[in-house]
């Protein structure tokens, strides 16, 4: 019954983004007022609509009604209360239709938050965001209903994929969703000054704090994202290039691209087409990673169920919204003339350079992740290793991290590169001191390594010593930058540290034996079988000791889940500054209780998430930036240009 | 010819992807065809669930019969329980389980929870007759005629569309 | 040659050298990396390069596991119902890897015919198959009758 409620408000909601994709742009067309304030209202409108719709489905999940096939598929009575509700997006159909509602929410902040903008602009740019919950209500309505009825209704539900009943995993899908779809914003901007065949720079300067959210959130998504494989997966791993990663990976690059180009084109009248073409780029690869993600083309460990036919709804869409709006781009890109000229020496060049260079990942990666498929176009099968997306990305982020300092240096429209490099000389003393200090206290380092450490402690020096001579009085946008790159500092130096200075040791261990791995003690004491809400679990005892003196007892589990008959490896890990101690039970190897134990040390690696937090709290930072002041800086910069001319 | 090089290489590029990716979905398949279709039923001689008998290839000869794989195992092969019900309780044809590499008695408790629609239950527990019809995983379901013929096999869980759309039109067919 | 172009033309070298060092590097990157997939079959009749990481794909066959006495080494043979290859691993194998079920591992073939696998990947859950296991199987069964 309720379950046909939300059906029917899911039809309204898409007609609801129907009328919003039609109206205010035909208003735009015709130039006639009405129609285009109606832009405003409809999208208030859908977010509701949707937001209930969703709300509906969360209720049917906590009520268990097993007769709508959706939570009877992945719920069961003896689930507990908070993964009821978060199993509301836990798979496919419902974790589209919470796309939908985040998306609808976006648009309705949009509308709300876009005083600056004009009635034309608005109308155009809520109608393209329009167009893009219309497709994506469809693919809910037509390709994965969660409403579906089955009939008779079942006693009892087949319960949650035990992966997903886990903290991270309620809370990094919905924050990633967040970020793909931001990102649509700096798209319908895009496309909308596309259509008008013109864009100027308050416009961009708009949708730059769009940008700033949609990339902070992502970031944080990627980094649950990371933290719940490490501690979830069992295997220790942080990281493992999987074509899902990947797929939320490269909007990230891209959105990392555009943000610092978007610096320049917000303050003058340059790289509007790269701009644009960036925002186009940016949110494409969010809809190619949905598309990679859900339609089963791509073997992975967290694929969702293959289903050809939303493959192939998705690749429409893609075709739809890229295809479009590239082809618009390349009918109108001539008029969005840039038409001040950059120099050579100056922080423009080196914001295009960063862009190039993030593009360039962007597309190497997005290679490595599409080989299997163009082998499997002609009938090979391969997959492409790990290692060769490792040693591409840091390839790529050597001139990234050299370049960085430089670009925070260079002053804006013309400097001079000496004086800069000069400045920045010092610091590399200092790194170089710090990586040797560092290649001694960590009994040595590999190349890969003390590049990385050496990448961290040179944008750590020369951000910090920028901030304190940064001239004049400080504004947020800066210090959010700064942030930032300290944030970058501090994930070169850790993933570095991580990624070659960590220890891992598979031991079969008999009760009572003590094994040391890394001046650690480690004593197994067995495993004993313990029962908690919906698992049964073997849950080992280590107690763990360095130089006789007690650390940590750690009890990682092997869980068993009886209504999916599944085993699952739960690590359990003692988090320390420098390092975390990681264990987990790998299967037991005889009747005497012998087993197997998978032993990490892992050192930084709390650091490395730190990091990618930093990075998020600059962003989030520069989102308070005064517009007044920036317009300041603009007649700054204006006054700048003309002694220029005059010069 | 720059400027055009701008306009037309991101489309380009683009249009080069989908292509790749259209091609991908419509030769990227996991679906299975059984070389087994239009041979006879591969030899077999099982014990049964329940009703105590040894029954061979040839005793369910001269009635179409629908042979279904499960295991109590198998969270999937509930989810098709109800379908295979259906089909026991609507058509004429004999549905017959084969219950793959279970022990009878999970596989007793599962009957009981979720009832038995099979007219013999064939217990596999070696998994032997399930690799001579290549199973690749439960459920599996082959539709085999009167004369022992495998007529058709659907790899996984049963849906509504493929019991409309392919069962039932061939189970017309055979059934006399 | 005027100097503008000059500097034009050592431009457009630089960029030509770099783009090409790029492409080198990509292009070494990818084919060391590449990880063809084989079936039993094509490993046992010896259609693989020997110094090169391979996926071995199929099913683990029945009753052929076996554990090394004191140590985490284990011995399986995986099958295609055609031809069996044996492996060789030593760690801790995934959660789901059992008898008769579908698995692929990544090593090289060893002496004596004997694969080193360095990594064992078993399916998610009881009702997927790693497609690359379904497709040895496959490509096995189109192969030879049936009998």
């Amino acid at each position: 019954m309720l379950a046909s409620v939300g059906q029917f408000l899911l039809i309204l909601s898409l007609v609801t983004a129907t009328v919003l994709t039609i109206l205010p742009i035909t208003g735009y067309f015709k130039n006639h007022e009405a129609l285009m304030r109606t832009g405003r209202p409809l999208a208030y409108l859908l977010f509701v609509l949707t937001l209930a719709t969703f709300l509906i489905l969360v209720f049917l999940f906590v009520m268990q009604d097993f007769s709508v096939t959706y939570v009877w598929q992945h719920s069961s009575l003896t689930l507990p209360l908070r993964y009821r509700i978060t199993a509301t997006w836990g798979a496919h159909e419902g974790s589209v239709l919470m796309w939908v509602t985040v998306q609808a929410l976006w648009i309705a902040a949009v509308a709300r938050y876009s005083k600056s903008l004009s009635l034309s602009q608005i109308s155009r740019v809520l109608s393209v965001l329009g167009i893009i919950a219309t497709g994506f209500l469809a693919f809910v309505l037509f390709a994965s209903n969660p409403f579906e009825i089955t009939n008779p209704a079942p006693m009892d539900g087949r319960d949650l994929n035990p992966l997903l009943q886990d903290f991270g995993m309620i809370i990094h899908p919905p924050l990633l969703y967040f970020g793909y779809v931001g990102l649509s914003v700096a798209f319908a901007l895009s496309v909308a000054a596309l259509i008008g065949g013109q864009i100027d720079e308050k416009w961009i300067r708009w949708s730059r704090r769009w940008t700033n959210l949609a990339w902070a959130f992502l970031t944080i998504g990627i980094i649950l994202g990371s933290w719940w494989a490490y501690y979830e997966l069992g295997w220790g791993g942080w990281w493992f290039w999987d074509p899902v990663e990947n797929a939320s990976f490269l909007p990230w690059l891209a959105g990392t691209a555009l943000i610092h180009v978007q610096a320049v084109s917000e303050r003058k009248n340059a790289f509007r087409g790269w701009t644009v073409l960036l925002a186009i780029i940016a949110f494409s690869l969010c809809v190619l990673g949905t598309f990679l993600v859900r339609s089963g083309s791509i073997t992975s460990v967290h694929s969702f169920a293959a289903d050809p036919f939303r493959g192939i709804f998705i690749l429409v869409l893609l075709g739809l919204y890229a295809g479009g709006a590239l082809t618009l781009y390349a009918l109108r890109v001539n008029q969005l003339k840039s038409t001040d000229a950059i120099n050579l020496n100056s922080k423009e060049t080196l914001l295009l350079a960063n862009s190039l260079i993030f593009i360039t990942a962007t597309f190497t990666i997005l290679i490595g992740t599409l080989f299997p498929m163009i082998f499997e176009a002609l009938g090979k099968k391969i997959s492409v290793g790990a290692p060769y997306f490792g040693l591409m990305f840091f390839l790529i982020m050597i001139p990234m991290a050299v370049l960085l300092p430089l670009g925070v240096q260079l002053k804006w429209h013309k400097d001079s590169m000496m004086p800069a490099i000069k400045a920045l000389i010092p610091h590399f003393g200092i790194a170089a001191v710090l990586t040797i200090g560092a290649y001694f206290l960590f009994d040595g380092l590999n190349l890969r390594a003390t590049a990385g450490v050496f990448g961290g402690f040179w944008i750590a020096s020369t951000t910090v010593a920028q901030l304190i001579q940064f001239p004049g009085k400080m504004n947020a946008s800066f210090v959010g930058m700064s942030v930032a790159h300290l944030g970058v500092a501090v994930f070169l130096f850790s993933m570095s540290m991580t990624e070659h200075k960590d220890v891992e040791k598979d031991i079969l261990m008999k009760p009572g034996q003590t094994s040391q791995v890394a001046g650690y003690d480690f004593n197994f004491k067995g495993v004993s079988v313990v029962e908690i809400e919906n698992y049964r679990a073997q849950q080992g005892t280590i107690l763990v000791s360095k130089n006789g003196a007690k650390v940590v007892e750690l009890h990682p589990q092997k869980r068993f889940y009886p209504k999916q008959q599944q085993p699952m490896t739960e690590a359990d890990i003692y988090p320390g500054l420098t390092k975390d101690i990681y264990v987990s039970l790998g299967e037991q190897i005889n009747e005497q209780g012998d087993w197997a134990v998978r032993i990490y040390i892992k050192p930084f690696i709390r650091w490395m998430w730190f990091g990618g937090l930093m990075m998020l709290a600059g962003a989030v930072i520069a989102l308070f930036s005064q517009r007044s002041k920036r317009l300041e800086q603009r007649q700054v910069d204006e006054v700048m240009k003309n002694r220029l001319e005059l010069s | 010819m720059k400027k055009l090089l701008i306009a037309i290489i991101p489309l380009g590029v683009f249009i080069g992807l989908i292509v790749l990716l259209a091609i991908n979905m419509s030769t990227h398949t996991e679906e299975l065809p059984s070389p087994l279709i239009g041979k006879p039923v591969p030899a077999f001689e099982h014990p049964t669930l329940y009703s105590n008998k040894n029954l061979s290839q040839d005793d369910f000869k001269g009635q179409p019969w629908l042979l279904n794989v499960f295991g109590s195992w198998c969270p999937s092969c509930q989810v098709e329980h109800p379908l295979v019900t259906q089909l026991a309780l609507t058509t004429d044809v004999k549905v017959v389980g084969l219950n793959w590499k279970d022990e009878p008695e999970n596989a007793t408790q599962w009957l009981q929870r979720w009832g038995n629609p099979y007219d013999e239950i064939l217990v596999d527990y070696e998994g032997d007759t399930a690799i001579n019809l290549g199973v690749y995983g439960a459920p599996e379901t082959f539709l085999i005629d009167a004369k022992g013929t495998i007529v058709h096999k659907i790899t996984g869980v049963l849906t509504p569309e493929i019991i409309e759309q392919e069962l039932l039109p061939l189970i017309e067919k055979i059934v006399p | 040659m005027t100097p503008t172009r000059k500097k034009r033309l050592i431009l457009v070298m630089m960029v030509a050298v770099g783009v090409a060092i790029a492409t080198a590097i990509f292009l070494t990157a990818v084919r060391e990396n590449i990880n063809y997939f084989k079936t039993p079959t094509e490993v046992a009749t010896g259609q693989y390069n020997s110094n090169s990481t391979i996926r071995l794909g199929g099913m683990v066959k029945d009753g052929s596991v076996q554990r090394v006495t004191d140590s985490l080494k284990v011995r399986f043979a995986v099958t295609d119902f055609e031809q069996d290859v044996l492996v060789e691993y030593e760690g801790i194998l995934p959660d789901l890897f059992r008898e008769g079920q579908g698995v692929v591992t990544i090593g090289k073939m060893g002496q004596e015919d004997v694969f080193i696998a360095e990594e064992v990947l078993a399916k998610h859950d009881e009702n997927y198959m790693p497609p690359e296991a379904a497709d040895a199987l496959h490509q096995a069964k189109n192969k030879g009758d049936f009998e």
